[in-house]
């Protein structure tokens, strides 16, 4: 019926882990830090789902792990939001490399 | 050439695309909306897999509910200077190296995994109902343990956001 195997969807999935690990490593605005742990999250449930379609074992755990992981992902931005905005109060600025109090 | 690889190929370089945008926008505002269509994209690539439910949650859940959130922490601090941080060259190459070695790592990975997958199943995807018996019967504690976390992020996330009056302000007065 079709030629599209797994591997596709598991190299989309490298690429988007890639992109979300740049965006982590390399911006400087803590929102743009947590737009990379999306994109980290993205890609790794990019590969559950698409594991669940392809070993037949895995239909009903993929999916499960899936929706396990957008809840967490949910929580984490929230928490990470909340850790920002208190850290914006606090030095009135959103620059991760200003973070360095407890540099020693 | 199915209609599968072309609605995959089309799809799939959207969010790609729109995966390298969100790295590379200069401005934070950009990012976010470059990001939107990534998670958008994302979750037609879970339709496309027959997975509709998680693409539904992923919907819903993400792009309503994760992209607000971001979009508000983009807003409450969106002043002029932080809105274009400017990233030394050293930083983009340090990181540009470490995730092209770990994107070619999950690619011989990956090319490794999928031999031999070329065929889906032909049986469909299991949907809602049988995710949900899944979650009250044999994933009934990582579902209990997600609920119970959930609660606790929402009263963490509500207690460090509270508004707080500075220690500066509060001698001022």
């Amino acid at each position: 019926m079709t030629d599209l195997g797994l591997t596709p969807y598991l190299c989309l999935g490298a690429f988007l882990f890639a992109c979300g690990l740049l965006c982590i490593a390399a911006k400087r605005n803590a929102v743009g830090v947590l737009m990379g742990v999306e994109l980290v999250l993205n890609a790794a449930n990019v590969n559950f789902v698409a594991c669940a379609r392809y070993v037949p074992k895995f239909a009903l755990e993929g999916q499960v792990f899936a929706l396990l992981v957008i809840v967490l992902a949910a929580g984490e931005a929230a928490v990470a939001l909340a850790i920002i905005l208190n850290f914006y109060n606090n030095h009135a600025t959103v620059d991760v490399d200003r973070a360095d109090e407890l540099k020693g | 050439m199915t209609l599968d690889v072309i609605l995959f190929a089309i799809i799939a370089s959207a969010t790609g695309l729109s995966a390298l945008s969100v790295v590379f926008s200069r401005n934070v505002v950009r990012s976010a909306v470059w990001l939107l269509f990534t998670l958008v994209g994302v979750s037609l690539l879970y339709f496309l897999l027959g997975a509709e439910f998680v693409g539904a949650t992923q919907l819903i859940v993400y792009v309503g509910g994760t992209m607000v959130l971001v979009v508000f922490g983009v807003m409450l601090t969106a002043q002029q200077q932080f809105l274009r941080i400017r990233i030394r060259p050293e930083e983009w190459a340090m990181g540009g190296v470490l995730a092209a070695c770990l994107f070619a790592l999950l690619v011989t990975i990956s090319l490794r995994i999928g031999e031999g997958k070329a065929a889906p199943p032909t049986e469909p995807m299991p949907g809602a109902g049988q995710l949900g018996v899944g979650f009250l019967t044999t994933y009934l504690l990582p579902f209990e343990i997600i609920s119970v976390h959930l609660l606790v992020v929402l009263i963490g996330a509500a207690y460090l956001a509270r508004a707080k009056r500075r220690p500066k302000e509060a001698g001022n007065d």
